[in-house]
């Protein structure tokens, strides 16, 4: 009780000497608090015929090395996790990301240029101003349901 | 009160080798990307496209300003709206000055990407950023200009996605190719590149 009450404090001052607005430093944790989800945001889309890109950051605040192996979406039909890769010559492709291993007290961005939370095949638009949830699946068996802000199309972070 | 200006002495160390890493990378040694790759200048192009108001474009209508010109298509989840996100945030950041350079999204996913689709896509970034589309035998000359490349791709669920170059082109008033922004290039870097393409046409104006 007070470790999640200490948290909260030192969360809430890192947001106001940030000055962060408060909503997009909400954190989501695991039951144990082992993993905490922070920062979730997503694009909105364009209807429903093109894939929704999403972002959020994990923490890993438990004693064992922790992986992110997949995700479950019920606003997806498919939902993965994707690297953005860049070769020599500027050239950009996506594909199917490997497990993603976080090491105790280590945390893990999805961030755009990096990896996103590919949603394909949207059961409907993601529309700004609502959000959805999202379950990310641990190689430990957690699952862990987390809700997603839709931020506007040319969104650029998870604050705005 | 001690903290607070240390705080602001390391904010300043970080501004300052921001600004010389910017420096460094367009105008001093680290200037100039691999040649042979570079893009033809825009005098030396052929193509014919449409934009998103339906109207004729091709290399007349961007040569006379500078030109900030990108590759995607709207069926990109990541690297297509981030760029034209960063744009919106580069032109912000350089404000009126910025309001005569031709800046330019191109697709190449012409199949998917009709005239309605870029209008509609563009007009969710900056005002200024305008959306071409065309014929793919006019997408493949434009993009053989730029030195760009793309390839469809199939994806797990049987749809397809593009892998395509990502950065971002300039070209001066003249439509001499000046240097292209690196995919999700910072700011502090990008900016000074686009002032240096418009500068390049003050210069040309004063002479
Ligand atoms: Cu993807």
């Amino acid at each position: 009780m007070f470790k999640t009450f200490a948290k909260a404090i030192q969360s809430l001052s890192v947001a106001f000497l940030m000055g962060l607005p408060m909503a997009s430093s909400a954190q989501q944790l695991s039951e144990n608090a082992s993993i905490v989800v922070e920062s979730p945001w997503a694009r909105a889309s364009l209807g429903m015929s093109r894939p929704g890109g999403a972002y959020l950051t994990v923490r890993n605040e438990g004693s064992d090395q922790i992986s992110l192996i997949g995700l479950r979406a019920e606003i997806s039909g498919m939902a993965s996790i994707h690297e953005t890769r860049t070769n020599s010559d500027g050239v950009s492709s996506m594909a199917p990301a490997d497990d993603i291993v976080i090491p105790p007290g280590g945390m893990f961005a999805l961030e755009p240029g990096g990896y996103h939370a590919m949603l394909m095949q949207l059961q409907s638009p993601l529309v700004e101003g609502e959000t959805f949830p999202l379950t990310l699946l641990f190689s430990d068996g957690t699952e862990l349901e987390i809700t997603v802000p839709v931020l506007g199309i040319g969104a650029r972070g998870p604050e705005g | 009160m001690m903290r607070v200006a240390k705080i602001a002495a390391i904010g300043a160390a970080a501004v300052f080798a921001a600004l010389f890493v910017g420096w460094w990378q367009v105008d001093g040694p680290g200037a100039d990307s691999a040649p042979g790759k570079r893009s033809l200048p825009l005098t030396a192009m052929e193509f014919s496209l449409t934009d998103q108001d339906g109207r004729d474009v091709g290399p007349e209508t961007l040569i006379g300003e500078p030109s900030l010109v990108f590759f995607g298509f709207t069926y990109c989840p990541d690297v297509c709206p981030t760029t034209l996100s960063d744009i919106s945030g580069w032109l912000d950041e350089i404000g009126p000055d910025a309001e005569d350079v031709n800046t330019v999204f191109i697709t190449v996913d012409p199949d998917r990407d009709t005239v309605e689709t870029m209008a509609e896509y563009v007009s969710y970034f900056h005002p200024q950023i305008q959306g071409w589309t065309g014929l793919p035998d006019q997408i493949a000359a434009i993009a053989d200009g730029f030195r760009v490349t793309y390839e469809k791709v199939e994806a797990e669920n049987g749809e397809y996605t593009m892998n395509h170059t990502a950065g971002v082109f300039l070209f001066d008033a003249t439509g001499r190719f000046v240097t292209t922004i690196d995919y999700h290039e910072p700011l502090e870097f990008a900016v000074p590149k686009i002032r240096r393409a418009m500068q390049n046409r003050t210069e040309r104006a004063e002479s």
